[in-house]
């Protein structure tokens, strides 16, 4: 080895400068680490404990009232009440007409596309479908408020005998719905893409018709995958944002009745934002404890729904 | 022809199989006769005509890619499956063509089975496994089905094994069990005829040997065409043996006698080893 | 044909022989339809969504839709400004979000061990990618404001610096102001982040490992197989997820509504109206990334919540959402070619 000292050295000067650009990359790689933890640093701050004179939400407001109040009043000055359960019943109320929408439409389009559409069907169906999943939240806030509760639900429930308001959770639900209608198919189709060829085979072989194929057979495999991409758009439609603070409108009532207005965690830290109360006053705090819990809702449906999805590739693979 | 070369020793067979079996004295549950077949533009399937007996095995040997899947793939449509195939010929199941478009395939498959190579349980329970086919076929009772799983169970004899975990996942069962309960699992629809591809290729010896006795049992009462590369196997649990070579049907005829004084050159060559 | 004379058989195969089975093709076939319907209904919801959407931007759109600023007066009120924000917005988000998220994701996938540290990231990426984007608003308007005002006072003209204690550069003066691009932009790059690396590691995944053994073997570096090798091959991969990020972030208007963004803007960033000043007036482009905005969700939002008795901003809305779908339109046929293009020239 003596004898090549020359290329040696070289060699490890090359090392040096790679090595120095590998620090780099792994900074990049880190900051993603660096902002969860600014995320959570912020929320916790801001609302459980702040450092030096500010005063953090949940030091005014108690949380046994955030948790259990069910009246949510920030504008209403120094006598404001924090109770969250009207915040969380109009979140929920979007969130499940949102699934009542995308999951029969999500798994009817990721069974078609999987099970019966030929190559050619389906080489349009996805990007249309990736078409849907890229258009704004805010257009679909505008199609809820413009054209589905004048044109859709008005007539609709005129005729039935109801009265829906201009402002309703229902027409945000549908138009959450519709958004994440792209994300379950596509996840789903995944999933039901994976379950091999051969189960498919041997149940054609024990005489079953197309239905029982994919009704009794496939989806049933499929199951554990395809409930995990429920749980994630689930969660999806949690965090929507725009499309719900336009259509749901900004009034925090603790009701599950969809024909009427209501606000969601996410419309109100937007209300908030905007909103004129000072910088550290409470009504403005409460975004950061309405954040927080936004934040471990959504962080545990998607852990969960995770979890569930590697052990269902673990079975097939 | 020459005799067989010395170096060939046909093992005996397993009980209830009469390798010597005269075919033509026999009913026929499967006739085929020109069959061709085609992925696409490839033709597969040259110009196959093979009978197979009532209640008899039929072993189908030959090297990779010759066609033996394809061919057994016709005997129940389940090439239908495949994008572009097509076929021509006839081949009667029971004195039905089931080449015709009319042949309602969902029945035909009822009645001629199929066990995989792969074995390929549901993810579901060792019961709702077997009593899949019953149940998709309209079958509600209870009691009938744990009767009908019970009896297939214990045909495949895996009953003993499994009794005491019927609602256990099928997917925790070794590879033989596996295989076994996919065997019940197509007994449970009563099938005529059972189509076996490969169905030992993945198992251990004491495995491969209870399917092989298995078969000898099912011959019985059911008709079965299988794959083999296993030349021993093929020997020990057939009636009638039948070697495909690059999509041909070279030869056909009784097990002892394809063993010991093939006709065919090609033949002799490929079962004691020269080639393939 | 000439066929042997069929014994009788306790079945018959045909089609409808059995009443049981035609029951169950029929569900089937019933299913399939139903599954149909349901997929090409989703497809149906965006022809509807587009066209109300047309329909209702009739009112409005018109070229000085184009170049007219905020107004009250509803046939007056443009996206000028709007426009110009978004198109900043974006530029300065990919500056940030594509080196770091490239660079994130070539670690990941080439350099990384599997440590515990390694892990970690990955694990933080897929839940930070499940963070709704309001969230990260919360924290741009709760960290990179402060900055921001700290850097106002610094910038105010009356600050100096010593450098090493010789020189005292005097600071120039700039306008900063608190919902500025910048913070826009680091904001709106940390929503997209996530997005880029999985999209950039999904493109490094795809490169065949083929390539990597083959330049090793020839006796380049880890990282001259990287650079000049890997990166290549998983370029238009990379592109494509990136561009497909950029038009989210083009979209997105909650992290916005969060740190403050104008919703109201009479302004473009740095005064700049039209490309001719880029040459024309190119000092401006210095104020640009610390002078306020506006952007086009969000002036949409702004239309669509507006209260009028006659329904005007309806149609400024609609209008602003043409405009904002040709944008993205625009966008994804460029990904869209460069995928073709790309999988044209490079095959494996
Ligand atoms: N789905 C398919 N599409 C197109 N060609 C196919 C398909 N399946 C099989 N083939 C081709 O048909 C020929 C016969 O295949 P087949 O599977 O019947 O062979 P085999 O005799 O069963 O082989 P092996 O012993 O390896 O299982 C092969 O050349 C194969 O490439
Ligand atoms: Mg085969």
């Amino acid at each position: 080895m003596s004898e090549t000292p020359v290329s040696w050295a070289t060699r490890r000067q090359h090392r040096r400068h790679e090595t120095l650009i590998q620090w780099a990359l792994f900074f990049c790689a880190a900051l993603s680490v660096l902002t969860t933890a600014a995320i959570i640093l912020v929320l916790l701050s801001n609302a459980v404990y702040a450092p030096g004179d500010k005063t953090a939400f949940f030091e005014k407001v108690s949380l046994w009232e955030f948790l259990t109040g069910t009246h949510w009043k920030p504008s209403d000055g120094p006598g404001g009440k924090y109770g969250i359960w009207p915040l969380l019943s109009g979140t929920f109320l979007v969130a499940i007409v949102a699934a009542a929408v995308s999951i029969p439409a999500g798994l009817g389009a990721a069974i078609y596309m999987s099970e019966y559409a030929n190559p050619k069907e389906r080489e349009w169906i996805k990007p249309v479908l990736e078409v849907l999943a890229g258009i704004p939240s805010v257009v679909f806030g505008f199609f809820a408020l413009k054209f589905i509760t004048p044109v859709v639900l008005k007539p609709l429930f005129q005729f039935l005998g109801a009265d829906i308001a201009v402002f309703n959770s229902l027409s945000a639900g549908i138009v959450v719905g519709i958004m994440v209608t792209p994300l379950i198919a596509s996840l789903s189709e995944d999933v039901i893409r994976s379950v091999p060829r051969s189960l498919r085979e041997a149940a054609y072989a024990l005489g079953s018709t197309r239905f029982d194929v994919s009704a009794k057979v496939v989806v049933p495999a499929a199951l554990s995958g395809i409930l995990a991409s429920f749980l994630l758009a689930f969660s999806r439609a949690i965090g929507e944002t725009m499309a719900v603070a336009i259509a749901a409108g900004g009034n925090p009532v603790f009701t599950l009745n969809p024909l009427r207005g209501a606000q969601t965690m996410t419309g109100f830290m937007v209300h908030a934002s905007t909103g004129d109360s000072a910088a550290d006053s409470i009504p403005r705090m409460s975004m950061y404890a309405v954040g927080i819990t936004l934040f471990v809702i959504t962080l545990i449906i998607n852990l969960i729904s995770g979890w569930i999805l590697r052990r269902y590739r673990e079975v097939y693979q | 022809m020459p005799a067989i070369t010395s170096a060939m020793s046909v093992p005996p067979s397993v009980p209830g199989v009469d390798r010597n079996l005269d075919t033509s004295r026999h009913a026929s549950a499967i006739d085929v006769r020109n069959m061709n077949f085609y992925y696409g533009e490839h033709q597969v399937l040259f110009d196959i005509s093979l009978m197979v007996p009532e209640r008899s095995v039929t072993a189908l040997i030959g090297p990779s890619g010759c066609g033996k899947s394809t061919f057994l793939r016709t005997l129940n449509r389940m090439n239908d499956l495949v994008e572009g195939s097509r076929s021509t010929g006839v081949c009667l199941v029971e004195g039905q063509n089931i080449m015709d478009p009319a042949v309602d395939v969902v029945l035909l498959r009822k009645h001629v089975g199929m066990v995989f190579q792969k074995s390929t349980p549901f993810p579901k329970s060792i019961f709702e496994n077997v009593a899949y086919g019953p149940r998709v076929s309209g079958e509600k009772n209870r009691a009938v089905l744990a009767d009908l799983v019970e009896s297939c169970l214990r045909k495949a004899a895996l009953w003993d094994e499994v009794k005491d975990r019927l609602n256990t996942s099928a997917m925790a069962l070794s590879g033989g069990q596996q295989q076994r309960l996919c065997i019940a699992r197509t007994l449970a629809t009563n099938p005529r005829i059972i189509l076996m591809d490969e169905p030992a290729s993945a198992l251990d010896p004491a495995s491969t040997d209870r399917i092989e006795n298995l078969i000898g049992e099912l011959c019985a009462n059911y008709t079965i065409v299988i794959v083999t590369h296993n030349m021993q196997q093929a020997s020990r649990v057939s009636h009638q043996t039948a070697f495909f070579f690059k999509g041909r049907l070279v030869e056909v005829g009784p097990t002892m006698k394809i063993f010991t004084s093939p006709s065919e050159k090609q033949t002799e060559d490929y079962i004691t080893g020269r080639f393939g | 044909m000439n066929l042997p004379e069929s014994k009788a058989s306790a079945v018959s195969f045909t089609s409808g022989a059995d009443s049981y089975i035609r029951r169950r093709l029929l569900i089937s076939r019933a299913f399939s339809w139903i599954c149909r319907l349901v997929t090409y209904a989703s497809l149906a919801v965006l022809l509807v969504l587009i066209g109300s959407i047309l329909w209702s931007s009739l009112g409005r759109l018109s070229p000085n839709f184009l170049w007219n600023h905020y107004s009250m007066n509803p046939m007056k009120a443009g996206i000028l400004a709007g426009l110009w924000g978004s198109f900043w917005l974006v530029l300065i988000t990919a500056l940030f979000s594509i080196p770091i998220g490239v660079g994130s994701a070539v670690y990941l996938e080439e350099l990384a061990k599997d440590n515990f540290f390694v892990r970690i990231i990955k694990v933080n990426l897929s839940n930070l990618a499940g963070v709704p984007s309001i969230v990260y608003g919360i924290l741009g308007l709760t960290a990179f404001r402060p900055m921001m005002m700290f850097m106002q006072t610094l910038f105010d003209g009356q600050h100096a610096i010593n450098i090493g204690g010789m020189f005292r550069v005097r600071l120039v003066h700039l306008s900063i102001f608190d919902g500025s691009l910048l913070i826009g932009a680091l904001t709106m790059s940390l929503v997209i982040m996530p997005t880029v690396i999985i999209a950039s590691q999904e493109a490094l995944r795809a490169v065949p490992q083929s390539i990597r053994v083959a330049s090793l073997a020839l006796g380049a570096t880890r990282w001259q197989t990287i650079w000049r090798q890997v990166i290549p091959a998983a370029l238009p991969g990379i592109a494509t997820g990136v561009i497909l990020s950029i038009s989210r972030a083009m979209g997105e208007a909650a992290p916005l509504m969060m740190i403050g963004v104008l919703t109201v803007a009479s302004m473009c960033p740095g005064g700049i109206e039209s490309p001719v000043q880029l040459v024309t007036e190119p000092s401006r482009l210095l104020s640009v990334p610390f002078d306020q905005f506006t952007a086009m969700p969000v002036e949409i939002y702004d239309w669509s919540k507006q209260p009028d008795p006659q329904d005007r901003f309806t149609s400024v809305a609609a209008a602003g959402i043409v405009v904002l779908l040709l944008v993205l339109l625009t966008i994804n046929a460029v990904a869209m070619i460069v995928r073709t293009r790309a999988s044209r020239k490079l095959q494996w």
